[in-house]
């Protein structure tokens, strides 16, 4: 056959070609990363420069891809974004050991990306070596967020410390940092100016305060401070003196343990917070003395963030006095202590507020120790139009006030509900919160993360399989009857992401049902369910794309028994096969079952 | 959407020659019933083997319930001194555990406890022999030094006691 051979031209229809150069520079505009993906998939030009162009990459699971196969694609990373850990490892259901090791990733992108400034890691554990590594070898490093990790102590910090001389910020928010004690602050060098945020909350141990007065004094740039519980008050003034142009500050211990207020304590405190003109965001506040609270009154009319939520000792006169005077307010977090009284104070100052996050002063008390109901949240609907995420803790709820918030509040993006209790019923009717739940879904249909408790049956799943079509993380536990319950979920919830469900009686039916919904996630873990050891098998070969890790921490599971229950799973879909850094206590298909029960039984069993 | 419906229309991925198991169909209680005694619950926990649907006891620690970050749970605990969480090792074992020191009142609990919670054999502490069986447990106290536990009155233990590490005895040389 006679091919004929089409003389072709660069594009398809016109003899003008766009400069390649010039939708580069187009390229520079559109940093988000999903716009990226979109312009990536326009044509293979346009491919090849976002190849080249792109500076920021996003890794929601750090098992999901490898270095080599992110370097494959992307020449030139400026700023990565990783994430390790499963959500559930915040409440301690993950073992020690599992992984999300930061180290495998440092080590390859010294060599690939020299260039890196930005490291922003969350759930990841990330040793003294890879801090000692990343201070040594990234020349031009800016950025470093370290967010619910561990696994570093004083060496790292050191390391960073001393070498990054463009370091611009120090995060290490809600870090395991017991292991971080003396003097590594110290180890920046006097030449060290270009500090603009740092946050130390998470530290248990002191810092050196003196210098940590220097680096302030020292760094005209700096916008955040966060000081850690062992930061003195009789220090904070001449601090916030230094730092006048601060945004965002963190207090460290509110109290200077005495009863008596010292006035030259007090006066000193209002006027170094009326000195900061610029503060918008205030935190920290432990154990909190009332007498103290007045002098941040001047800043409270400004403010767009507040954090009380570590504050126990103020009760909710105090709490409502400080929130009734913040009327910019976007985001509160807060204890219980609030109580419903000061939720209607809220409702009715803070008609900006965006973010709502009630934690539980008493987490294992009995009853409830707080005047704290369903009827705050619900006055908080009403009174605050942009409110959009929720979290919130409480012991009672209600079907009818769950309707009432989802009637006023259809622009939820998040609600986070936790009755204290497992499986509470509705405290007015004894129903299930099926309906309620049910509300929430239907109204709010940008609804993007939920998290349910209460006594739920099935039918909560089938609500939010139907109308939940934005959802993309779905927290479930103690709920449901069966496996259609799971089923409504992976079959109904087109945008699902992300989810965690513990302690529900949810077999192998629905996962076996559902396999190809598996791939469209990132992530599902399931614990305490009634899955089987030959579910696991079977996703594994239907799935090969799937990482499905039993984790096997009591040693219990035999995997010859396709009948013996799975304890914890977590699987994930993966471009990079599965993982060689595995603890001995998670069993996968790849593994022998007689050599895994070998490993685990020495004695044999 | 009932069940049978459900049935029909399922992948059928049974292994060969297995029938219709018919446990997953049947409504489970409570799911917490469902459960073994999983070896995270705290020794404090009883056996729930009634298929009754109460709600378990909120005393009783289900681990990671309500769903507070442990540093959340510290502070309110060091605030209230109701427990004293500390991180648990076993020479030999993969994971790392945290116990409530507050929930015992005597070194033969805090035993019996670290028993269940590795199933180890520890036995009980005698000053002329220490240890007799094949474990040691060691604390790290205050100032950063490794001790035997069962040297000091336990209420002394409570407070200087960091972190525990269950030893193997032959590893545990005496000064």
């Amino acid at each position: 056959m006679n091919l004929k051979k089409k003389h072709r031209t660069t594009t398809n229809n016109t003899n003008f070609t766009f400069p390649e150069d010039i939708i580069q520079h187009i390229f520079t505009f559109i940093p988000s990363d999903n716009d990226r993906n979109s312009l990536s998939l326009v044509c293979k030009t346009w491919y090849n420069i976002d190849r080249y162009t792109r500076r920021s990459v996003f890794i929601g699971n750090c098992y999901a891809v490898s270095p080599g196969i992110v370097y494959e694609r992307f020449k030139d990373i400026r700023v990565l974004r990783i994430k390790g850990k499963p959500h559930f490892a915040d409440y301690d259901l993950v073992p020690d050991g599992w992984g999300g090791y930061l180290y495998t990733w440092v080590v390859e992108f010294v060599k690939m990306y020299p260039n890196l400034e930005e490291l922003r890691v969350k759930r990841m554990v990330v040793s003294d070596e890879c801090l000692e590594i990343i201070g040594r070898c990234f020349k031009k490093f800016k950025v470093l967020s370290l967010l619910s990790c561990d696994g570093f102590g004083c060496a790292g910090l050191s390391a960073i410390a001393a070498n990054c001389r463009t370091l611009t910020e120090l995060d290490l928010r809600d870090c395991e940092t017991d292991d971080v004690t003396g003097h590594w602050l110290s180890h920046f060098p006097d030449s060290f100016t270009s500090l603009e945020s740092l946050d130390i909350s998470s530290l248990s141990s002191e810092v050196s305060f003196s210098a940590l007065e220097r680096l302030v004094a020292r760094s005209p740039n700096l916008r955040k401070l966060r000081l850690n519980r062992a930061a003195p008050l009789d220090k904070l003034s001449t601090l916030l003196r230094q730092a006048p142009k601060l945004v965002e500050f963190g207090t460290g211990t509110y109290s200077d343990g005495h009863a008596e207020i010292r006035p030259d304590l007090y006066s000193g405190l209002a006027e170094a917070f009326s000195g900061c003109k610029e503060l918008k965001d205030l935190s920290g506040f432990w154990d909190a003395a009332p007498s103290y609270i007045p002098p941040i009154y001047s800043v409270c009319s400004r403010l767009t963030s507040l954090n009380l939520s570590y504050a126990h000792t103020l009760q909710s006169p105090d709490i409502t006095n400080i929130i009734s005077q913040c009327h910019s307010l976007q985001r509160l977090l807060v204890l219980d202590h609030i109580e419903d009284t000061g939720l209607n104070a809220l409702a009715l100052s803070c008609k900006d507020l965006q973010e709502l996050r009630v934690f539980p002063s008493d987490p294992n008390a009995l009853v409830a120790n707080v005047s704290l109901t369903e009827k705050g949240l619900v006055s908080v609907s009403e009174g605050c139009p942009k409110l959009q995420s929720v979290l919130y803790f409480c012991r009672q709820m209600s079907n009818s006030a769950l309707f009432t918030i989802a009637k006023n509040r259809p622009n939820l993006t998040c609600f986070r509900l936790c009755i204290i209790e497992p499986q509470v019923p509705d405290y007015l009717t004894c129903e299930p919160l099926d309906a309620g739940f049910g509300a929430i879904v239907e109204n709010c249909k940008k609804l993007q993360r939920l998290s349910l408790s209460g006594f739920l049956t099935d039918r909560v799943f089938e609500y939010i399989g139907t109308h939940a079509k934005r959802l993309k993380m779905l927290s479930i536990a103690f709920a449901g009857d069966s496996d259609l319950g799971l089923h409504h979920i992976l079959s109904g919830c087109d945008s699902l992401h992300k989810l965690e469900i513990r302690d529900c009686p949810f077999g192998d039916k629905a996962l076996l049902a559902n396999v190809s919904k598996l791939e469209t996630m990132r992530s599902l873990w399931m614990s305490s369910c009634s899955l089987s050891v030959g579910a696991c098998k079977l996703l594994s070969q239907k799935m090969p794309r799937l990482n499905v890790e039993v984790i096997d921490e009591g040693a219990d599971l035999d995997p010859r028994d396709d009948s013996c229950k799975v304890e914890k799973l977590y699987l994930y879909r993966t471009v990079a096969g599965s993982r060689s850094d595995m603890p001995s206590f998670i069993w996968t298909i790849d593994q022998d079952p007689v050599a895994y029960r070998l490993k685990n039984h020495p004695n044999g069993l | 959407m009932d069940l049978i419906n459900f049935e029909a229309t399922e992948l059928r991925l049974g292994l060969p020659g297995s029938k219709d198991d018919q446990t997953e169909t049947k409504a489970i209680p409570s799911p917490v019933n469902n459960k073994r005694s999983s070896p995270e619950m705290d020794s404090s926990v009883s056996d729930e083997n009634d298929s009754s649907r109460s709600p378990p006891p909120t005393k009783a620690q289900v681990v990671g319930w309500p769903p507070v970050r442990s540093y959340r749970k510290n502070i309110i605990q060091a605030k209230k001194t109701e427990t004293i969480y500390i991180k648990v090792s076993m020479d030999g074992a993969p994971y790392l555990r945290k116990v409530d020191l507050k929930l015992y009142t005597s070194y033969e609990e805090l035993m019996k406890g670290l028993q269940g919670m590795f199933k180890c054999n520890i036995g009980l502490y005698s000053e002329k022999e220490g240890y007799k069986s094949e474990f040691a447990p060691t604390y790290e106290d205050k100032d950063g030094d490794w001790m035997l536990v069962g040297d000091v009155p336990f209420d002394m233990f409570l407070t200087s006691c960091k972190r525990l590490r269950i030893m193997k005895s032959c590893e545990v040389i005496e000064s």
